[in-house]
This record gives C-alpha cells, structure tokens and sequence, in this order.
C-alpha cells in the first residue's frame, strides 16, 4: 500500500504554480487585452496594424509551439528566461489575444448616443474613453473575460513540457514513482475543477457588484 | 446694428447620394429663439448637428460670433479646422437630443458635473453648487443622487438641459427634445424651456413638431424643404398666412395629424 500524503503534497506545491502561473499570466492577458484592443480601435494606421498582427498571429499560432518558443528559441535571441517567465509570457500573450477581441467588441457595443453627448460636452478622445466608455464597456467584457480567465487556467498544464513544476507536472512525477495513473490524475482533475469554479464565482461576483455601481437598478 | 451670433453660408452636405442640405443659408442674431420646421428629411436636425459639430459639411462656411467653425486662418489662408480649434468653438455650443443621452453610470448630478470638470477644471465643489442650481431650475435638485434609469423620460431630459447648461454656453440647440416622451411628459419639458428663454438671453435653435410650442416660443420660424430654407417669418406669419405652398402643405398635414398649432 503506498503511503499518499507525501505525493498529495507534491501534488499541492505543484497547484500553487499553476495558482501562480495562471494570475499573473492573467495579469499579462488583461494588459495586452487592453493594449490590443484598444489599438485596434486607434485612429493611427500603424497602431491597428501592429493590434491586428499581434491578435491574428498568437490566435492562429498553437500556445504549445509559442511556449517552446519562448523557452528554447529565444535564448538564440539573447533572450533567456526562466521556465515561470516563459510560461506566464506564453500563456499572457497568447489569451491577450483573444481577451483583445472582447475588448475592441465590448468598446464598439457602447452607443454612438454616448460618444454624441461627449462631443457636445466637449471632452476629448481619451477623457470620453476613460470617463463614459469603458465603464460601460467593462460590464460586457467581464463574462467573457471569465471565460478566458479559465481557458488559461486549463492551458497552464502545457508549461509541464518546459519542466516547470506546476499540478500536471507533479502529477507525472508521482505517476511515474508510483506507477499508479488514477489518484495523481483524478486529483489534479478535480483541483482544476475547483479552481476553474473559484473564477467562474468570482468572476460573477464581480459581475454583480459592478453592475450595481453601474446604474444602480440593473442586476446581473 | 450687432453682429450675427451664427451665420450659415452656402452648406452643403449629401449623406451617399442624398443631398441633405442644399446650399443652406442663414443668419441668427444673439439672444434669438428661432424654431425650425419642415418634413422629415428636409434637413433640420442636420443642420442642428453641423453646429454641434456632430456632422462635417461638404461645402460653405459657417461662422460662430465672427469666427469661422469648420476654418482657421493659417498666414491669411483658410484651412481646415484641427480637432483643437474645434473643441475651442464647441465651447459657445451646447445641445440637448431627442433621446436625452444621459451617462447611465453616473448620478443625476455627475452628469452635470463631470464635463465642467474635465473640460474647464472647475473645482468638484464649485462644480456641484453650480449644478445643483441648474438642477434646481429644471426642478431636479431632488433627484440628485439618482441614476438616471430610475427617472421618467421628461426627468431624464430635464437632467440632459442642466448638463447642456453647466457648461455656460452662448447658443443652445434643442434637438426634437419632446419627440420621443410620452404625451403627459411633454409639458413638464417645454416649461423649462419657456423658463430658459424668459431667464437667460443664450440664443436658442429648436427643431420640434410641436407647433402650438414653436409658436409661443420663437421670435422666428423657419420651414425647411429639401435642404433649403423655403420660408422664414414672425410665427403668426408663418402658421397663420404661410406663403409658400409646400409650407401651406405641411401645416395642413400637420394639422391633419391631430397636433396643435
């Protein structure tokens, strides 16, 4: 009979990676969102045109291929990074991308009404930007954002093949010492479950209380 | 003999094919309330939005209190305006819509207080006393605190005067600003406007439908058809003796219609 406790808490340290992996490549996916989707909507040419290469090559690339790219290639580059830099920038990028779309859409679905009235109140671009769209804009991203937040969560596992120690990875490590496949792997099935249920809660919650701050009558 | 606060000259604009306004002249005086009618289409409203600079022209010249709004002189020559001389012209401008277009994330008084505050940087305090004047004006100073979803249509477009209004300017343009409430709810608007007008001396232009209120309101009244002024006059004159057939035909119409002139 083997002993668990040990391989569940190898099991536990590599759910604090993925924990950790899967916030701060968020945290990357949300700034390059915004970045790309907001330059998509610019007035400037070259600025679309850098938002629509940069949405259109990491959407149409395989996050696998981007990783090991950001492993194994860049370093011929000069560029060397540690296993959790590469994950988090594969991963940040890559959901960027899409979050991108969510934000150029959830822009555009503010009413030309709104951006009228700010042209007779006289604010400029980036005031009616900051101050009347995206308030209004950020309710219609957040249930997509969500979605995304766990399309991450899942794609984290892939960072396994560049040996950065997250849940999958330790998951092989106890499969191999132990030779048993069904208590590592429904263990990190169900701790991805749990975490990918935490986001879709908070995510609501989130939800929720802006939609109240927003118009003060509207409930998600 | 003062200078003309608005003058038009020869604006023309074509939305695709359809030539909206052809060749559209007109002089307005300061402190002049003028109300402008005609069939849909004939380009009222078109010309309401050229001012607020919500529409570019395709030709002409339009001239705010003496200074050219679509041109700036450039070493004596005439170009084409920049996005800062426009936002300098937008400052005498001020327009209320059919639709109101309150900011539904900020409170009633928010609304009043954000574009003073961004665009002039008054102080927060200043700001809300001032709007809350405005507020009380249009009778909404109790309602100050509330998001704009939770008031009437005639509220909500009594909240969008106060804002129009905080911002001082010298020419205020109404915008089918009845057309889209509810019949009870007319009243409670056109009040204000009356108020506005006997209160203030700022130079009002209305596009309505409302006849009977266009004609105890306006100094003048212009019929709009296709794109041309086709008739101007006293009120009297023109809802009482017009002279152009096609402003005989409209007013029958309208007549017609069940409104009240």
């Amino acid at each position: 009979m083997t002993d668990w406790s040990g391989y569940i808490g190898l099991i536990l340290q590599g759910a604090l990676v993925t924990i950790e992996l899967t916030i701060l490549g968020s945290a990357l996916a949300l700034v390059m969102a915004f970045l790309a989707g907001m330059g998509r909507l610019s007035r400037f040419f070259a600025v679309r045109a850098l938002a629509t290469a940069y949405i259109e090559f990491f959407r149409g690339t395989s996050i696998f291929v981007q990783l090991f790219w950001a492993y194994f290639v860049l370093p011929f580059f000069g560029v060397s990074l540690t296993p959790l830099q590469a994950g988090v920038l594969a991963l940040g990028l890559n959901v960027g991308a899409y979050g991108a779309e969510v934000v150029r859409g959830a822009i555009k679905s503010v009413g030309k009404e709104q951006y009228e009235a700010c042209v007779a109140l006289n604010l400029g671009r980036w005031q009616t930007m900051r101050h009347i769209v995206l308030p209004q804009a950020l309710l219609v991203m957040l249930p997509t954002f969500g979605n995304n937040a766990i399309e991450l969560l899942k794609a984290t596992a892939v960072v396994s093949l560049i040996s950065l120690t997250d849940m999958t990875f330790q998951a092989q490590v106890v499969r191999a010492q132990t030779g048993n496949t069904l208590v590592p792997f429904s263990t990190i099935l169900f701790l991805y479950f749990i975490m990918a249920l935490a986001i879709s809660y908070g995510m609501r919650a989130l939800e929720r209380r802006m939609a109240r701050g927003l118009d003060g009558v509207r409930t998600a | 003999m003062p200078e003309p606060i608005i003058k038009v000259d020869g604006i023309t604009k074509s939305f695709g094919s359809f030539k909206v306004l052809d060749g559209l002249s007109m002089t307005v005086m300061p402190g002049e309330k003028l109300a402008l009618i005609g069939p849909s289409g004939s380009g009222k409203t078109t010309i309401l939005r050229i001012l607020m600079t919500l529409e570019r022209i395709d030709g002409g010249h339009i001239q705010i209190e003496g200074e050219h709004l679509y041109h700036m002189e450039r070493n004596g020559q005439l170009m084409a305006a920049d996005e800062k001389h426009l936002a300098r012209m937008r400052q005498k401008i001020g327009m209320v819509f059919q639709l109101f277009n309150l900011f539904p994330h900020k409170c009633v008084i928010d609304n009043v207080t954000l574009a003073p505050m961004l665009t002039k940087g008054t102080p927060k305090a200043a700001a809300e006393k001032r709007a809350m004047e405005l507020l009380d004006m249009v009778g909404m100073a109790d309602k100050a605190k509330n998001m704009p979803a939770q008031l009437s249509g005639g509220q909500k477009q009594r909240v969008a005067i106060a804002r129009a209004l905080a911002l001082s300017p010298r020419i205020m343009l109404f915008d089918e600003v009845t057309s889209a409430l509810d019949p009870e709810l007319v009243e409670e608007v056109l009040n204000v406007m009356r108020k506005l007008a006997a209160e203030t001396d700022m130079t009002m232009l209305l596009v309505t439908h409302e006849m009977g209120f266009a004609h105890d309101f306006a100094d003048r009244v212009l019929f709009f058809d296709r794109g041309r002024i086709v008739e101007e006059g006293k009120p009297d004159e023109i809802f009482r003796h017009p002279k152009q057939e096609r402003t005989q035909t409209f007013l029958k119409k309208i007549i017609a219609a069940g409104h009240r002139v």
